[in-house]
């Protein structure tokens, strides 16, 4: 059977599945040359079911392929092997059901915060005080009322991730992407971000898959956590983290949490050293 | 007495004038030597006529409208060549940046032209369009094109391409993308390009109107000096310099106001 045909195959079977949440059936991706064989396996036959109003962190070190994956389930690359599906059936490009937040943020520099909101609501086809009140409603979830009209190089790193979180909040995706949001943010402002998203999470009920290096970040955040391996990127365990679902500032200091982060923290520097030997 | 709000601004504005004064003083230095030179005997008069001779040559020209005529005519032509290059040099730059096809194909051409001196032009579109307006104008859009290409070209690849990304996922077609975000965000180095090409656009026109023209600015230059009436002249000259830094500092405010967004 040729690679099409299998590929194919995987999609309809994923389909199936695939009432909803996301559905990833043995997806490899390489970059480089890979014909050649020269290319990097980046990630090796991935296959991993987030249920839908899930919140999942991607856990690993840097190179285990897991902006990869994120970037897989957004659409920005193209897939090379096996099927990921959601509710709105096999991705095969971005789309605003998957909207994402990155690391640098990736504000419109020429663009007030406002602007930024309201880009992604007129390409939802609002329009008028509809969008500008959606957008004020955003603005004032993530706590930026009063800086409407300032533009991103006014403002603190921390102020320009809530921004980007409203814009991308906004557009109300079935799925919130986060690639390491707050890897560029003080640990204050990173300890705050994480309860305020946990909180919205809370009331939106949506489906996060959050990528992130931080152990405590993901055992903070997450209601189940894929630990990957480096080269070529595999998810080695997925594990349950069976915390109450609100969480605030004692949970760090609760003792299930505790535990959980040192048990994963071991399991994660197998992964770090294995790949430092380069196994 | 005026009141303190009025009184502050005047305050402010004679600032401002006495700001910009001090920053083009040097250029009073170099009309002072200028003015020594000629008196001394130094180098003669002919060569370097008296600054107030200049002056009533240029109240003249202006009063008789001929400068005015001449400097319009130029003014068109340099006009006409620097907006089409604007135009194609933006499109071109931004399908360069987001397609490859293209950037494999217009890329070589661009490195082999760029550093060509453009003036080496103005034999060969006299030959394929005449005397008239268009060969100059065909002339100065091409001198323009390539900065205003390269400019686009490389504010295009520079752009972060997660902010591709968002856009994408917040619902923006590729199309889309290219004159929403690609756009705007090039903005800084077109702008640049633009400059460039503003500045190359009057040295065009002149020698370009040396060559081929019966009218403007540069063909003024050049018959005066032919009849050896270097005061006329010189005002010409200094008046097409007046016009070139005035359209540049035109230009830089205008830049500058596009890019606000960046200097706060």
């Amino acid at each position: 059977m040729t690679t099409v045909a299998m590929a194919a195959d995987a999609r309809h079977e994923a389909a199936d599945r695939a009432r909803t949440g996301i559905h990833i059936d043995n997806v490899t991706h390489s970059y480089g040359a890979r014909a050649s064989g020269r290319g990097v396996v980046a990630l090796n036959r991935i296959c991993l079911d987030i249920a839908d109003g899930e919140f999942h962190a991607l856990l690993g070190p840097s190179g285990c392929g897991k902006s990869t994956l994120l970037y897989l389930i957004g659409g920005f690359l193209p897939i090379q092997e096996g099927a990921i599906v959601t509710t709105n059936g096999p991705v095969t490009q971005p789309g605003p059901d998957r909207a994402i937040v990155f690391q640098n943020f990736a504000l419109f520099p020429w663009k007030t915060v406002k602007q930024n909101v309201l880009y992604g609501l007129r390409k939802q086809g609002l329009k008028g005080e509809d969008a500008e009140e959606r957008a004020r409603d955003y603005i004032n979830l993530v706590h930026l009322s009063g800086f409407e009209d300032a533009y991103p190089s006014q403002l603190s790193g921390g102020m320009q991730q809530r921004a980007a979180i409203a814009r991308t909040l906004a557009v109300d995706p079935k799925t919130l992407l986060m690639d390491e949001p707050f890897g560029a943010l003080d640990a204050q402002t990173r300890r705050v971000m994480q309860e305020e998203l946990r909180a919205i999470w809370g009331r939106s009920r949506k489906t996060v898959v959050f990528v992130t290096h931080d152990v405590q970040e993901a055992v903070f955040l997450a209601d189940r956590i894929s630990i990957m391996s480096s080269r070529p990127g595999r998810i080695e365990h997925v594990i349950d983290v069976s915390l109450p679902r609100d969480r605030g500032e004692d949970t760090l200091e609760d003792r299930e949490f505790i535990h959980l982060s040192e048990q994963i923290w071991r399991l994660v520097r197998e992964q770090a050293v294995a790949a430092t030997r380069g196994r | 007495m005026p009141r303190a709000g009025t009184g502050t601004g005047g305050i402010n504005m004679l600032l401002d004038i006495s700001r910009g004064a001090l920053r083009y003083s040097p250029i009073a230095i170099l009309l002072i030597v200028w003015e020594l030179l000629g008196a001394t005997g130094l180098i003669s008069r002919q060569m370097l006529p008296g600054l107030g001779e200049i002056f009533g040559e240029l109240v003249a020209a202006v009063v008789s409208g001929d400068l005015l005529y001449n400097c319009a005519r130029s003014l068109m032509r340099a006009g006409s060549g620097l907006l089409c290059a604007v135009v194609v040099g933006i499109v071109a730059g931004l399908l360069m940046a987001s397609f490859r096809p293209l950037r494999l194909l217009i890329n070589p051409i661009v490195q082999i032209f760029y550093p060509m001196p453009k003036s080496a032009l103005i034999p060969v579109v006299m030959i394929w369009l005449g005397l008239g307006d268009a060969s100059k104008i065909l002339l100065i859009f091409l001198g323009c094109l390539l900065p205003v290409v390269v400019g686009t070209y490389n504010g295009a690849r520079g752009i972060n391409p997660f902010m591709i990304w968002s856009a994408r996922s917040l619902g923006a077609s590729k199309l889309e993308v290219i004159h929403e975000i690609v756009l705007p965000g090039a903005m800084p180095e077109i702008l640049n390009g633009v400059r460039t090409a503003l500045a190359f656009s009057f040295i065009l026109m002149v020698s370009s109107e040396f060559l081929i023209a019966t009218d403007g600015v540069g063909y003024m230059i050049s018959s005066l000096g032919d009849g050896g009436i270097y005061p006329a002249m010189f005002a010409v000259i200094f008046f097409v310099a007046g016009i070139g830094f005035l359209a540049d500092r035109i230009y830089a405010a205008f830049a500058r106001r596009q890019l606000a967004w960046r200097e706060a």
